[in-house]
């Protein structure tokens, strides 16, 4: 029998799918303030998924080169230049001497407009430079991607105020999936451990998914013509390991574990960095009550999530979907209605 | 590396040049990098976008109520470089033509089925005709448009309710066969007399009755779904329109097989098609003046730029055939261009809500303000409720 929060709501979804001898669920709670932008995480998911390589080519978005969550790109960094917005957090050059900030705003303008081939479907859409101008507090170019760390070749006096944000992304394994709830072939699947997994000798490439889902992770390969994402290793899950991205994070800023386990030390590690002096620090996508229902992954952030490219308040489709089959309903009743009054209503 | 790539880093070279350009005040007046997708790429950043990207430039842009734009809320937001937060689809126009082509189904069945009971054989002959013409056209579209079109029956392994593609599987496979058989069962006037093909031309019709009013018993769940299609998604424009797009999708689906009719009837047979048509373009143009004014920031793409060109177009010919059918009530020739026109409007609108949605995918700017907008109602309202 299905939940009464099966569309919406909390819920526990590997019993909800079926699994009678369910697993605990899995996730993954990734710490963005210890993250150093190393991206272990996406060479390590690369090498054990056997994902194809995402293009090549500098895209001017600070370090990120890879740009977004693709078929191609199970894990991404983001990475975030700016001068630290005043009042927003502890300046983190206080008490040193630091110039005016460099003009930056150019340079996410044009990093907003740099594509890339990732050989994927829609894969990595250039970006709106209007939007990219306003960047929280105006972007800061930093002369990255250099060989050098930004204010050494300057000097001291010649420093700006900046913060650097970095991300490890991936897909969310959302307690309400709509990539799975709209697979019209069943190629998408919840494992025994609560993931979200697409089975690629089903999956017939209908694209569905790609739109479905509120953080924008599926996505289509060219060429192979079906979606591709993040298995949360479901593979090595099974033989009771550690995901690949989890095991080569080198400063644990990708925790691995029981879901439950992993909101209560995301809990304590919010508490300690608001203790700290970071009141910025908020955790996102952990509440069970939230418009997915929780994510199985989620995120420790240090600013509102559209900073790094995430949606604010994203909600389920099917939250809405008795109300759009009503809808549906009425408007066929009253197509019908209106086809039989046509043809009995009138003379001619 | 494929050696058909430009040389690593070319763009970035291009990206520093450019930053040398602008100069260090970072003016950007002076040397606008290129922004190929972007409408607006002529405005300053920082400077805030009030009003609807295309509502500058054309200053007819709300010429229907344009006192609603006042809901558009001012689009301060902050993203990553721009790039949007979703997915836009990858559905290419395939699907806007199957929008089309299954409402023209769906709309000719009815018609047919309404002609086969009234008796009006040219209404049923046309209706019957252009609905297997354009659901093997749907048939088409849809299998065309996966990313393995090879396995298209994978989509019967399941029947989800959750899934409108999958109940549209359902739709299309009982409708299909039904449409298809209604159709061909019109060629029984051809078969000879006797012999056994003459028992054919005898069990034909009545299996051709059967056949055509299961299709149209069928026709309003196909006309219908597509609107929960599109809405099932997390595409901005779509989802918030829910309530609306089946009923827009329902009457274009009326007005496109009216259209069918007024081409095909002669004036005498016509009347109901005529009736079906008035009752389409109410619908439709109800239910498109809804979405493009009812949803405040996410009415915004229905209203610019390409999709809006396309409803306004959709609009002006729904309103020239409905006239036409109408005036043209003894003329066959005026009759026939009604029909050319709703057929027009049918297909002007499909592609419009398409595209609006796929806009409001495209822009970070719809999904991240509405969301800031309901967390900030949401918060507003919460001391009330706990006090
Ligand atoms: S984040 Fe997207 S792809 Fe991942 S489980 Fe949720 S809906 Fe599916
Ligand atoms: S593209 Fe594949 S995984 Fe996605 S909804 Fe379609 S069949 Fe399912």
């Amino acid at each position: 029998m299905p939940d009464a929060n099966s569309l919406y709501g909390p819920l526990d979804p590997a019993p909800d799918a079926g699994w009678t001898d369910a697993r605990p669920r899995m996730g993954f709670f990734t710490d963005t303030s210890v993250c150093i932008g190393c991206k272990a995480c996406e060479v390590a998911c690369k090498e054990w998924n056997d994902v194809p390589g995402s293009g090549l080519d500098l895209l001017g978005m600070s370090y990120d080169n890879t740009g977004a969550l693709t078929a191609n790109s199970w894990r991404h960094v983001a990475f975030v230049e700016q001068p630290a917005p005043a009042g927003h957090r502890t300046p983190p050059f206080a008490g040193y001497p630091t110039a005016a900030p460099a003009s930056a705003t150019s340079a996410a303008v044009v990093a907003a407009g740099t594509a890339d081939d990732t050989g994927t479907e829609p894969g990595l859409p250039t970006g709106d430079p209007v939007a990219a101008a306003r960047m929280a507090a105006g972007p800061e170019f930093l002369g990255m991607p250099g060989s050098q760390p930004p204010g050494r070749a300057t000097g001291v006096a010649e420093r700006t105020d900046f913060r650097w944000l970095m991300m490890s992304d991936v897909c969310k394994h959302c307690t309400h999936a709509a990539c799975l709830d709209v697979c019209p072939t069943g190629s998408l699947f919840r494992t025994e451990f609560g993931t979200v997994v697409v089975q690629e000798d089903i999956c017939n490439g209908c694209g569905y998914c790609i739109s479905a889902c509120p953080y924008g992770v599926i996505d289509q390969r060219k060429g192979d013509g079906r979606a591709w994402k993040c298995t949360l290793c479901y593979d090595r899950l099974g033989a009771g390991n550690t995901p690949a991205c989890a095991q080569a994070c080198p400063t644990e800023s990708i925790m691995y574990g029981p879901l439950d386990e992993l909101r209560e030390r995301a809990a304590q590690r919010v508490a300690t960095l608001h203790e700290r002096g970071v009141p910025e620090a908020q955790l996102y996508g952990h509440d069970p009550t939230d418009g997915v229902g929780g994510d199985g992954a989620f995120f420790l952030l240090l600013d509102a999530p559209e900073v790094y490219g995430l949606p604010p308040d994203p909600v389920v489709t099917t939250r809405d979907l008795p109300q759009m089959w009503k809808r549906a309903g009425l408007a066929a009743l009253t197509m019908a209605a209106a086809a039989v009054v046509a043809f009995v209503g009138g003379s001619s | 590396m494929s050696p058909h790539r430009p040389p690593v880093g070319d763009r970035f070279r291009r990206f520093l040049g450019r930053l040398d350009a602008a100069g260090p005040a970072g003016g950007l007046s002076a040397d606008r990098p290129a922004a190929p997708h972007t409408p607006e790429g002529d405005r300053t950043p920082g400077q805030p976008r009030s009003a609807a990207p295309g509502e500058r430039r054309r200053r007819g842009g709300g010429r229907r109520g344009g006192g609603e734009q006042l809901n558009v809320p001012p689009a301060e937001f902050t993203s990553y470089y721009g790039r949007p937060v979703l997915k836009p689809p990858v559905w290419k126009w395939d699907i806007a033509a199957y929008l089309f082509t299954g409402g023209l189904a769906a709309g000719s069945s009815l018609l047919a089925a309404g002609g086969q009971l009234t008796g009006r054989p040219a209404l049923r002959r046309a209706g019957r005709i252009a609905s297997l013409v354009a659901v093997s056209a749907s048939a088409y579209f849809l299998v065309n448009d996966l990313g393995r079109p090879a396995r298209f029956h994978h989509m019967l392994r399941v029947a989800k309710l959750t899934s409108p593609m999958s109940v549209g599987t359902w739709i299309l496979t009982v409708f299909g066969p039904a449409a298809g058989v209604a159709a061909v069962t019109e060629a029984a006037p051809w078969l000879p007399e006797r012999g056994v093909l003459g028992l054919g031309r005898r069990l034909l019709p009545p299996v051709g009755q059967a056949a055509g009013l299961l299709a149209a018993a069928t026709a309003p769940a196909l006309a219908t779904y597509t609107g929960v299609l599109l809405a099932g998604t997390a595409v901005p424009s779509w989802h918030e329109a829910y309530p609306e797009l089946p009923i827009i999708f329902a009457g274009s689906a009326l007005a496109s097989g009216a259209g069918v009719g007024l081409l095909a009837a002669p004036g005498d047979q016509a009347g109901p098609a005529r009736r079906m048509a008035v009752a389409g373009a109410a619908l439709e143009l109800w239910g498109s003046h809804r979405v493009e004014h009812r949803l405040g920031l996410l009415s915004e793409p229905y209203r610019t730029g390409t999709p809006g060109r396309l409803l306004r177009a959709g609009r002006v010919l729904t309103a020239a055939g409905v006239a036409g059918a109408l005036v043209g009530r003894r003329s066959r020739v005026l009759s026939g261009l009604s029909g050319v026109a709703l057929l027009a409007a049918s297909v002007a609108t499909r592609f419009g809500i398409f595209h609006g949605g796929v806009a409001s995918a495209r822009d970070p700017k719809y999904t991240v303000v509405p969301q800031r907008e309901r967390i900030r109602r949401r918060e507003a309202e919460r001391p009330a409720v706990e006090g």
